[in-house]
């Protein structure tokens, strides 16, 4: 028995753009059939999962609020990834942004008179914190040839464990009753809300700009053509002039940056103080939605909202149907291998072949 | 198909050794091999000829097990045999030599050699037969080396060691010159003919391959006028990888109107040539490399695209081109420091889509739609594209490295003649090519590379064929060829002829 | 310090170390072959869970094992399908695998949360066990420390002494030339990378089955990325794995007791260390680097697509 992989003389568009859906179909019936497994009816899953969470104002914002993160972070790793770069570390490169936005928050804390400017100094300082942190894997990459995918990864671990150091300890709340958190940001460090008496902040403006900047970058700018060809062909990148050593900074810079600077909106929009923890793995599950919004940016923006319904659909159903959020996240990875296998079918067709024919 | 196996003695049975009758094979629609019969009988050196793209490596490798046909059948002593993988086919005594070694790198010779040995053979063992062959053919091998710390020479060593010692009865040589007694051609998948290649002229065997003249390219003579465009002087590079060549020593001058041909065996120091002189390694010295007068060692390429050099690589596929992008957007990689490509750290779309609209156009590139990916053009197109675009620059200099190597005959006069045309307007013309016909018919002057060494340029009217091809083998000792060994009873080679007008 | 003392660190030590060596082992072999399998974590922690349940569920230590290498071979066998049969991309669909066994490991493991049983049998020999010093370190362990070291000196057999394991060496060295030998580079990669998830696997299940042993979520804490961290610091020698993963437990160890002794370096900067000493070890790998071949498999992570 083999697998033969006979590659097709086309790729149409379309079957390029219908390829994750089909793979979303396929994953949304297998989650059926587990979820009756589980005792409960597919259909009030599937309502609790994905048409509820559309039908409430408050719930969408959630959605909007849990996709900017997702969206703004897989932009940057499209980046990234185009250009093989295995950047695994957006979720240390994010938890360094909110430290370093955070840290300007609480040393301004009090402050009076002139305090517009501290907004902005805190995105700028988490988004240079996320470049810097990021520099690290990419620098030992490019001057070394060390595996980005291990010292970005093992970088998480460690940026966690500083946060957790902080917040802790330095950069507690005095007056806290000894919770381990920081003081509650004043309002001048906070990002403003969009609408009055909602949750909805300006931190999704930042995402969708991001995505326009994007999206522009990577379609019309030579920065843009060169991180395709320096991924696609590496050689044909060097004949033509480009820098691999330059392109892989840039590269992770703009990722880092796009992490860092979500981790800042995040604490100065949602969580408003700095806490242990501050991520409930965006950086990670960033990078599911980077492959399934297939590396461009309008494509992630789709898959962080379809990935955000999930997860907001998953608490709903935690709640109601009492089903696990393991299931959401198993979800989310059987996905992710469905859009792999659905984009190669795309390229080849698949021929199973009996015996030793070739 | 008479049956039975060899009672007979081999040299006194008259049926052949392996026969090939009716083979068919097919990918999709594409036809590789179109009913084609191949007699070998034992004791003889039969070869295989035909074009890029005529069938010669799909039927090797249905002889040798790689491939199963879609139809025809494959006998031994006339009797029909399945060959399902080169397993089946080494024990029947097909052994194959490859042209691209077929070595793993960080294996040793001996772990090399095992990989197609029977189970359970004893390194000792294995060890001792290793040197047993080497004595008796002069071929020495030392077992515990890892093949990376090998040169060309031995480790075609490894792999002519490693077929002779399953003892085959037919050993098929990939690639192998000028020693075979009969011939079978092949064009379009077919037998187109068959003869005695001795007998025959490059020209005539030529003609028997591409089927019908081969347009003669217009040569003008080569008049170089003006002062020298492209020198190296004494250009001395280490080794810029694990498995390159060094270069020495290395000067030449080339004029306006003037083309120089290197020529050389492959992996004698062409590509880190190429590399040095457009700007991919930088020279040790600044100096060491001048266009137009201008010291340019130090300066990447653009920069020397910029002073109005332009080059054309070995490989179109991945290093001249990249092959997911499209016309347009290769047009971009290298024409973006001699056109208005880019404004303001942006791409000009439209810019790029009309120039290279231009180049096909001239040129007579054909693909599928106005701006294809260029991974989908045949090597003859992608070819005269790649080449195009760097002539529509009207560039005072030009490197060019193997222009055309797989390239079908019509494409591969074209793309001669508009070198000879940019030559007759004042450039200068460096072509490195291991195609000594093609260096005949254009170049002015031939320098010969070897081991990272160049000649002294002759004047292409007081030199021979032989006198270069001595230059190329190195002038000491016999080139590779004649050390392989006529010990088993036949052998196919497969042989690639030169172009020729 | 008594010997006692010490045999009881050196006795944490290699108990934090084992079940890096039997991943990483896997992992090593999956690797050797040319497949980086980026799901180790995602089977070592289904692994864990299914593992305890089984072994909770038939009140055997040897099923719960068994099981939880099953659990890794299945998850591996999807991964095979994906990155060997269908050569999707070999870093995004090891990530899939990690995330889908995160929340595999979630569903299976809910049921036994808090969950306690007997830990797994250590040996007991009769007067050797109680030699002073070295007794229970050497004749005192359960079956899974044994079995580890056991791996690595059958790891090292395999891959150098015989036939198999040539090819597969040969396999992850040059997939086009092996291929061009009639080789089954796709096939020897398959297995290849079912050996690395059970192995993963039975790594998860010693952390549920012996180590702590109960089942909590997401217990494994990235030992799954430490012990690919561990392949490319060994280079690719089962007995440098051994050796790396002794000093990464150690280093875990370390870090415990200094805590307990209120040295006065934060507990966090104390927990980092496994993970700068892994970055530290790599970039000391590359400035070290051989000048002639290569260390890894070289065609490590590269598709391989034979169609004609």
């Amino acid at each position: 028995m083999r697998l033969d992989l006979v590659p097709r003389a086309r790729r149409s568009p379309l079957a390029a753009s219908l390829s994750p859906v089909l793979a979303f179909v396929t994953a949304v019936l297998i989650g059926g059939v587990a979820v009756s497994l589980l005792g409960v009816s597919p259909g009030a899953a599937f309502a609790v999962y994905f048409v509820a969470p559309l039908s409430e104002l408050w719930s969408l914002q959630e959605i909007a609020l849990k996709a900017a993160p997702l969206a703004l972070i897989a932009t940057g790793l499209a980046f990234c990834y185009r250009a093989n770069l295995w950047n695994i570390g957006a979720e240390g490169q994010f938890v360094v942004g909110g430290l370093a936005g955070g840290w300007v928050a609480v040393a301004t804390h009090g402050d009076a008179g002139f305090t517009v400017w501290i907004l902005p100094a805190m995105l700028v300082a988490g988004t240079l914190a996320g470049i810097a942190y990021a520099m690290i894997p990419a620098l030992l990459r490019a001057r070394l040839g060390v595996s980005e995918i291990l010292t970005s990864l093992m970088l998480v671990y460690v940026a966690e464990l500083l946060l957790d150091y902080m917040a802790r300890g330095p950069l507690r709340d005095p007056a806290g009753f000894n919770f381990p958190q920081s003081v509650a940001f004043d309002e001048a460090a906070r990002l403003p809300y969009l609408m009055e008496g909602e949750t909805l902040h300006a931190g999704v403006l930042v995402a969708l700009v991001a995505t326009v900047l994007a999206t522009l970058v990577l379609g019309r700018s030579l920065f843009g053509f060169a991180t395709r060809v320096v991924g696609a062909s590496p050689r044909a990148a060097r004949f033509a002039g480009f820098s691999e050593a330059r392109l892989t900074l840039a590269a992770f810079a703009i990722s880092g940056g796009a992490a860092g600077l979500a981790g800042i909106v995040e604490v100065a929009g949602r969580i408003g103080q700095l806490q242990p923890t501050i991520s409930p793995g965006y950086g990670f599950t960033a990078i599911i939605v980077a492959f399934l919004g297939r590396l461009s940016p309008l494509g992630i923006l789709i898959a962080a909202l379809v990935i955000a319904v999930t997860t907001i659909g998953g608490e709903a159903a935690q709640i109601d149907l009492r089903l696990p959020l393991d299931l959401t996240r198993a979800f989310q990875g059987l996905l992710l291998c469905l859009v792999l296998g659905a984009d190669v079918l795309t390229r080849f067709r698949v021929r199973l072949v009996s015996g030793a024919t070739r | 198909m008479a049956g039975g196996t060899g009672s007979a003695k081999p040299a006194d049975d008259p049926r052949p050794l392996f026969g090939a009758y009716g083979i068919v094979k097919r990918f999709g629609s594409f036809t590789a091999n179109d009913h084609i019969d191949l007699e070998i009988h034992a004791g003889e050196i039969h070869a295989l000829l035909g074009e890029n793209g005529a069938g010669k490596s799909t039927l090797m490798k249905i002889l040798y097990g790689l491939l199963e046909p879609t139809e025809g059948v494959v006998t031994h002593r006339g009797a029909a045999v399945r060959l399902r993988n080169p397993e089946a086919a080494r024990r029947l005594g097909i052994g194959m030599v490859f042209q691209h070694f077929s070595l793993c790198e960080n294996l040793t010779v001996a772990e090399n050699v095992a990989l197609v040995m029977e189970r359970g053979l004893r390194r000792a063992v294995l060890a001792e037969r290793i040197a047993a062959l080497g004595e008796t053919y002069g071929l020495k091998l030392e077992p515990d080396r890892p093949v990376w710390s090998l040169s060309a020479g031995e480790r075609q060593r490894i792999e002519i060691v490693r077929c002779l010692l399953q003892n085959p009865k037919l050993v098929i040589l990939d690639e192998v010159r000028r020693l075979c007694a009969r011939a079978t051609i092949l064009r379009g998948g077919r037998v187109v003919g068959a003869c005695d290649p001795r007998s025959e002229t490059a020209a005539s065997l030529a003609a028997l391959m591409v089927g019908a003249q081969v347009q003669e390219v217009a040569a003008r003579p080569a008049a170089p006028r003006g002062g020298e465009r492209l020198r190296l002087e004494r250009l001395s590079l280490p080794a810029p990888g694990l498995h390159a060549t060094a270069l020495d020593d290395i000067s030449l001058g080339v004029r306006g109107g003037e083309i120089l041909g290197i020529a050389g065996i492959a992996g004698n120091g062409q590509a880190e040539l190429f590399a040095a002189l457009s700007g991919e390694i930088p020279a040790p010295e600044v100096e060491a490399v001048r266009i137009d007068g201008t010291a340019v060692g130090q300066l990447g390429v653009n920069a020397r695209r910029r002073l109005g050099a332009a080059f054309v690589p070995e490989e179109r596929n991945g290093h001249a081109a990249a092959p997911g992008l499209s016309l347009s957007e290769n047009v971009v990689l290298t024409r973006r420091a001699t056109a208005p490509l880019a404004r303001f750290g942006l791409v000009r779309r439209r810019a790029a889509q009309a120039l290279a609209a231009r180049i096909i156009d001239a040129f007579d590139v054909r693909g599928a739609g106005p701006d294809p990916a260029a991974g989908t053009l045949s090597g003859g197109n992608l070819q005269k594209f790649v080449v195009g675009r760097e002539i529509q620059a009207e560039p005072g200099i030009l490197v060019v490295d193997q222009p055309t190597w797989g390239v079908d005959a019509a494409a591969a006069a074209r793309i001669r003649q508009a070198l000879i045309d940019l030559a007759a307007r004042g450039s200068a013309v460096l072509v490195i090519s291991q195609d000594l016909d093609e260096l005949f018919e254009i170049a002015g002057s031939i320098a010969v590379l070897h081991a990272g060494h160049l000649s002294a340029a002759m004047p292409r009217a007081q030199t021979t064929r032989e006198a270069v091809g001595l230059l190329m083998g190195g002038s000491s000792g016999p080139p590779i060829g004649r050390d392989v060994p006529v010990g088993p009873t036949a052998a196919i080679a497969r042989t690639e002829i030169a172009h020729a007008p | 310090m008594s010997l006692d003392t010490i045999q009881m660190v050196l006795v944490t030590v290699l108990t934090a170390a084992t079940p890096l060596i039997i991943a990483a082992l896997g992992e090593l072999v999956a690797e050797r072959a040319g497949v980086l399998n980026l799901g180790v974590e995602g089977m070592m922690v289904c692994g864990a869970a299914l593992g305890f349940a089984a072994a909770v569920e038939t009140g055997s230590t040897l099923v719960g094992a068994l099981a939880g290498a099953g659990a890794g071979l299945g998850l591996a066998a999807v991964f095979g399908l994906l990155t060997v049969g269908l050569a999707a991309n070999q870093v995004a669909s090891g990530l899939a695998l990690t995330i889908l066994g995160l929340g595999l490991s979630g569903l299976v493991g809910a049921g036994y949360v808090g969950l306690k049983r007997e830990p797994a049998p250590h040996l007991h020999v009769p007067g050797l066990s109680e030699v002073p010093g070295v007794g229970r370190l050497l004749f005192g362990q359960d079956a899974f420390v044994y079995a580890g070291l056991g791996l690595a000196v059958g790891v090292s057999w395999f891959l150098w002494r015989t036939r198999a394991g040539l090819i597969l060496r040969a396999v992850g060295d040059d997939h086009a030339a092996t291929h061009a030998l009639g080789l089954p580079v796709r096939g020897v990669r398959f297995l290849a990378v079912l050996f690395g998830g059970a192995c993963a696997g039975l790594a998860g299940s010693y952390l549920s089955l012996a180590y702590t042993p109960f089942w909590a979520p997401a217990m494994t804490a990235g030992r799954g990325w430490i012990a690919l961290a561990l392949v490319v610091f060994a280079s690719w020698r089962p007995g440098r794995v051994v050796a790396g993963a002794t000093l990464f437990g150690g280093a875990t160890v370390l870090q415990l007791h200094a805590q307990a002794a209120s040295i006065g370096l934060p507990g966090q900067l104390l927990s980092a260390l496994p993970y700068v000493a892994t970055i530290l070890a790599l970039v000391l790998l590359s400035l070290g680097r051989r000048q002639g071949g290569s260390l890894a498999p070289a065609a490590l992570g590269r598709d391989f697509t034979p169609h004609r």
